[in-house]
């Protein structure tokens, strides 16, 4: 077996006595593409902000490309490969959205460089690909503030790509979509999986299932069982602490 | 930039027209007192510019700007005194004598020289922006915390300078009016003159940085810490460093204004550092429009100008008028003036006396939704 990409080592975080998460473990292949559900409140959001370097952890150990990232900065670790894309859509609404892309296509990220000068013609090239991808080139000079919840949705998957991460943190991206653009979500997250290593946490099963990938289930903070989504929905634990409690909640 | 912003370029053309004409005419058809007067509020309008850089784009609401005001004219008041102090006994300004000092104290021996004296106008109150201000991005202080932290540090500065008397006169501050220059008075009106053209020219230099700043990617970045910081972060942009750079540039701004008003009002004491001061300068840009660099300039010169007409006219009642501004932008017009034009606001306005059709932008976005439907 390959060396992980990223590894969770017993990671407990506890806010004031609350176990957030408690003993997580988890580990991803480089290319993988990993879907990770769970009832709200097992823990799901905190997994990622410990990732992400916004929670530290109480215990354990956050491990990248063979570093731990334990007490590194949030912008230190999405330099170093880490992309997350938020729960609510989070772009920048007073920027247009080819400036919100060239912002994370931007290449150092430093201010000197930013000041002198602009993109050079391979980002440029890459920020009109990225909005032909999601559907946004004749949207470019638009706020983002004034695009619909969909497509501020792509906008920040497309601003994630284009940070070019080795690891996509993709927090519930198909919230608030309609049924044609959920379809269209997946196949842009399968298709970006390979070059890629991608982290789905989603609540939508139908499409988890679209995914086709392997699925990890959180509960109170700790992986419950791990499997592909016929596993895991076949497992009695799973049906008793999410789909048997939650399924009038989850049409 | 937005297609919107491009199309109505032509009012800020001609404003700037105005302007530059205003400037060019000013000494000519003014009299000494008020092109004095107006010069003053062009140095302020400097600092306002630095005001609007870290509040209007950055988000960023300093209520201790009058700090790096007020430090801008003592070095260069301390050059002036130091200048025309030769033929004085021990050769030191005349204050010193009122305390018993004989010595000049150590830390004014470098503001002998004049250069050193031009780069530290702004390079003392830019470094100092820039310590103060990391210590306390880093430690992610922002919101109101920064504008108290900041209204806090500004009362310390006033404190510390106004006991200070063996140093620098303390409460009386350092005059200017009566030192030399080239061989001039400073308050003569030949040397008046020349420092409303200079302000004149430091104004737009200072408008023409700022919008180099706040044009491209950098601005871009600056708009983005204002709206959604932690966002930005996980974008691998570090906040900390881009609000340390323009705290500083706003801190040396401030100075170069502090300096160039400290030469045209006679004075530079520590009254540069009381707290409605500094509040003031923050009214000037909100009437103005936050995020509008004009609109700093303008509601910086044109709010203090109605304030020495509405004084000499009425002198109770400027504080009513200034709050009552203040309570208007807030409620009416949040964007300020140059804010308001530059958004809906002359249409909408229009609309509601029915001079104008109803605004067009609206169904415009609703088309071009169709089009891409039908393509």
């Amino acid at each position: 077996m390959s060396m992980a990409l990223l590894e969770l080592r017993q990671i407990t975080v506890s806010f004031d006595g609350f176990l957030a998460l408690r003993d997580l473990n988890l580990s991803l292949q480089p290319g993988e593409l990993r879907a990770v559900i769970g009832p709200n409140g097992a823990g799901k959001t905190t997994f990622l902000d410990v990732i992400t370097g916004k929670t530290a952890p109480t215990e354990g150990d956050v491990v990248f490309k063979g570093r731990s990232l334990v007490g590194t900065r949030e912008h230190r670790i999405a330099r170093f490969g880490i992309g997350r894309k938020f729960q609510s859509p989070r772009v920048f609404e007073k920027l247009s959205v080819q400036e919100n892309l060239a912002l994370a296509v931007s290449q150092p990220k430093q201010p000197w460089s930013l000041l002198v000068g602009g993109l050079n013609g391979q980002q440029r090239d890459r920020v009109q690909h990225l909005m032909s991808i999601v559907n946004l080139q004749n949207r470019s000079d638009w706020a983002a503030g004034s695009l619909s919840h969909g497509q501020k949705q792509w906008l920040e998957i497309a601003m994630l790509v284009g940070q070019d991460p080795d690891l996509l943190l993709v927090d519930e991206p198909v919230a608030g979509l309609t049924d044609e653009e959920t379809d269209l979500t997946a196949d842009l997250l399968k298709s970006l999986a390979g070059d890629h290593t991608v982290l789905v946490i989603e609540h939508d099963m139908e499409f988890i299932r679209r995914l086709e990938s392997p699925v990890t289930v959180l509960h109170q903070g700790h992986v419950l069982c791990e499997g592909t989504m016929d596993q895991v929905q076949a497992d009695p634990r799973v049906i008793e602490v999410y789909l048997g409690t939650t399924e009038e909640e989850n049409p | 930039m937005f297609q919107a912003f491009q199309q109505r370029r032509w009012p800020l053309i001609i404003l700037w027209v105005v302007i530059v004409a205003a400037i060019v005419a000013a000494p000519a058809v003014l009299p000494v007192f008020r092109l004095n007067l107006l010069g003053r509020f062009l140095s302020l309008a400097i600092v306002a510019l630095g005001i609007d850089l870290i509040w209007g784009f950055t988000g960023l609401l300093s209520l201790g700007q009058g700090i790096f005001f007020a430090l801008g004219g003592y070095v260069a008041a301390m050059y002036l005194q130091l200048n025309s102090s030769g033929d004085l006994p021990n050769g030191i300004p005349e204050f010193f004598s009122l305390y018993g000092v004989n010595r000049l104290p150590a830390f004014w021996e470098p503001f002998h020289s004049p250069l050193f004296t031009l780069v530290a106008i702004w390079l003392v109150p830019a470094v100092l922006a820039a310590v103060l201000g990391n210590l306390v991005f880093r430690n992610r202080i922002k919101g109101v915390y920064f504008s108290i932290l900041t209204q806090a540090a500004l009362l310390v500065f006033f404190n510390f300078f106004n006991g200070q008397q063996k140093l620098i006169n303390g409460t009386n501050g350092l005059k200017t009016d009566v030192t030399q220059l080239f061989g001039q008075m400073v308050g003569s009106p030949e040397m008046q003159r020349g420092f409303f053209w200079l302000t004149s020219v430091v104004v737009i230099l200072a408008w023409l940085l700022l919008r180099w700043v706040v044009r491209g990617r950098f601005g871009d970045v600056l708009i983005a810490i204002r709206d959604d910081e932690p966002r930005l972060r996980f974008a691998g942009y570090n906040p900390t460093l881009f609000k340390t750079i323009v705290f500083a540039i706003a801190g040396g701004l401030a100075g170069i204004g502090g300096a160039l008003y400290t030469v045209q009002s006679g004075i530079v004491s520590p009254q540069y550092m009381t707290v409605p001061f500094s509040i003031e300068m923050v009214i000037w840009v909100a009437v103005g429009g936050r995020g509008t660099l004009v609109g700093a300039i303008l509601g910086a010169v044109v709010i203090n100008y109605a304030k020495s007409l509405v004084s000499e006219a009425l002198p109770q009642s400027w504080l009513f008028i200034q709050g009552g501004l203040f309570i208007l932008v807030v409620t009416a017009l949040p964007e300020g003036v140059i804010g308001w034009f530059r958004g809906d606001g002359p249409r909408n306005w229009l609309n509601r006396f029915g001079i104008s059709r109803r605004s067009e932008t609206y169904p415009r976005l609703d088309l071009e939704g169709q089009e891409e439907v039908q393509s």
